[in-house]
């Protein structure tokens, strides 16, 4: 997939390789390093939030407090945004949240790979979310949901180019939401390679100084793996609420 | 760039689809009904102990105001012994007072009496004295016998002379 003079490049790392190749009725499933990861990815998160908790202990370890501290934050999240009618989506944007968490940390390790770096995935997981709220949106309010198009309290004149505008903006969420996620980690990962590479060509001379810079970009890169988490859970909370509560 | 080789984008949904799908499933029936129950558990618990909490203050703030009822009532009916305890010694301390000024009167008046008794028989004691005295000495002075009668009445009137 990759020629010769990129095989150290600071892209190396995206690249998806098939350890077990895999066919189903023409359809390439191959199991391949982003499997692996993936399915490392909820493997831990399971391990994490089902043995913490085989305590249910009154007074909660440091497992357990991490398991009831991530359950508190969604949950106080779905509350604040969505609302009371959010408990029933609640599992889902939960799921989201530790699988894209688990994803981006795991993306922090040396020599893994971050799923969540590649656009496709990003993609496949806005959508659906753009998907899901807006099948929930016309389930809910049916036609009522173009309300959201419309804003209220504008004048008459300006109502067109308004809802073309609202039209728009609806349609490129799939778009913004999944972009920021893969845009930040691969901007992330490959800043972190292209300063690892400095430290290695500057040599012992002169590579203390990136090497500072790359030891202050690990820890930015961690707090941005929780933040993008974060953020594409919040939008999909956001985006819930609007289709729950369509009018402006 | 890799991430728009389209050949690798079908096994990235695949797995995407399996693990997500996987995930959602752990955590919608084994992992989030446990951390809620837990959680529940805990603040059932804290809203138990705090409503216990309550209730245990409002019993001794009762038992408080019962023991502060109790100890008023205590003092007054203190503050009543007491008085009554003070009138009756007071009344106590009169009557056996008044008896003995009374015994002590009726002493003196006997006292009085007695002197009064022995006074005068002294002074009859004195004048039968002072009669054969006189007789004897008038006697002897003259050689004749005086008439006791005489002699009483000039005893009388020395006597009265010098009272």
């Amino acid at each position: 997939m990759a020629e010769s003079t990129e095989q150290h490049g600071p892209l190396e790392q995206f690249e998806v390789k098939s350890l077990v190749d895999m066919h189903l009725g023409g359809l390439d499933v191959s199991f391949t390093n982003s499997s692996a990861w993936m399915v490392l990815a909820i493997i831990l998160a399971t391990l994490l939030l089902t043995l913490s908790m085989s305590g249910r202990a009154m007074v909660p370890g440091r497992w357990q407090s991490i398991s009831e501290l991530c359950y508190e934050f969604v949950a106080n999240m779905v509350r604040d945004n969505v609302g009371s009618e959010g408990r029933k989506y609640f599992p889902f944007i939960f799921t989201l949240f530790v699988f894209i968490l688990f994803s981006n940390i795991l993306g922090m390790l040396p020599y893994s790979f971050t799923t969540t770096s590649h656009i496709i995935v990003t993609f496949a997981l806005a959508f659906v979310v753009f998907l899901g709220v807006t099948v929930i949106g016309f389930l809910k309010n049916g036609l009522g949901f173009l309300k959201l198009f419309v804003p209220s309290g504008v004048p008459v004149a300006l109502m067109p180019l308004l809802v073309v505008i609202e039209v728009i903006s609806y349609f490129i969420r799939p778009i913004s939401l999944s972009v920021r996620l893969f845009a930040n980690m691969m901007a992330g990962h490959t800043m972190l390679k292209v300063f690892g590479g400095f430290v290695i060509s500057l040599g012992l001379l002169l590579g203390w100084a990136p090497l500072v810079f790359l030891v202050a970009l690990t820890g930015l890169e961690i707090g941005i793996a929780f933040l993008q988490a974060y953020v594409f859970t919040i939008l999909t909370c956001l985006y819930l609420h609007d289709a729950l509560h369509p009018g402006h | 760039m890799p991430q728009l080789e389209f050949d690798t984008y079908t096994p990235q949904l695949v797995w995407l689809a399996i693990t997500f799908i996987l995930l959602y499933l752990v955590m919608w029936r084994v992992a989030l009904p446990r951390i809620a129950e837990v959680l529940e558990e805990r603040q059932s618990k804290l809203q138990h102990d705090l409503d216990e909490a309550d209730r245990l203050k409002g019993e001794a703030e009762t038992a408080l105001s019962e023991y502060d009822a109790a100890l008023g009532e205590a003092r007054g009916s203190a503050h009543g012994i007491v008085a009554d305890a003070r009138a009756k010694l007071t009344a106590e301390l009169d009557a056996h007072r008044h008896e003995v000024e009374a015994d002590l009167a009726d002493k003196t008046q006997a006292a009085e009496a007695a002197i009064l008794a022995a006074k005068q028989e002294a002074m009859a004691g004195v004048r039968a004295a002072a009669v054969d005295t006189t007789s004897a000495v008038v006697a002897r002075l003259s050689g004749n016998q005086v008439d006791d009668s005489a002699v009483g009445s000039a005893v009388d009137a020395a006597m009265s002379g010098r009272a």
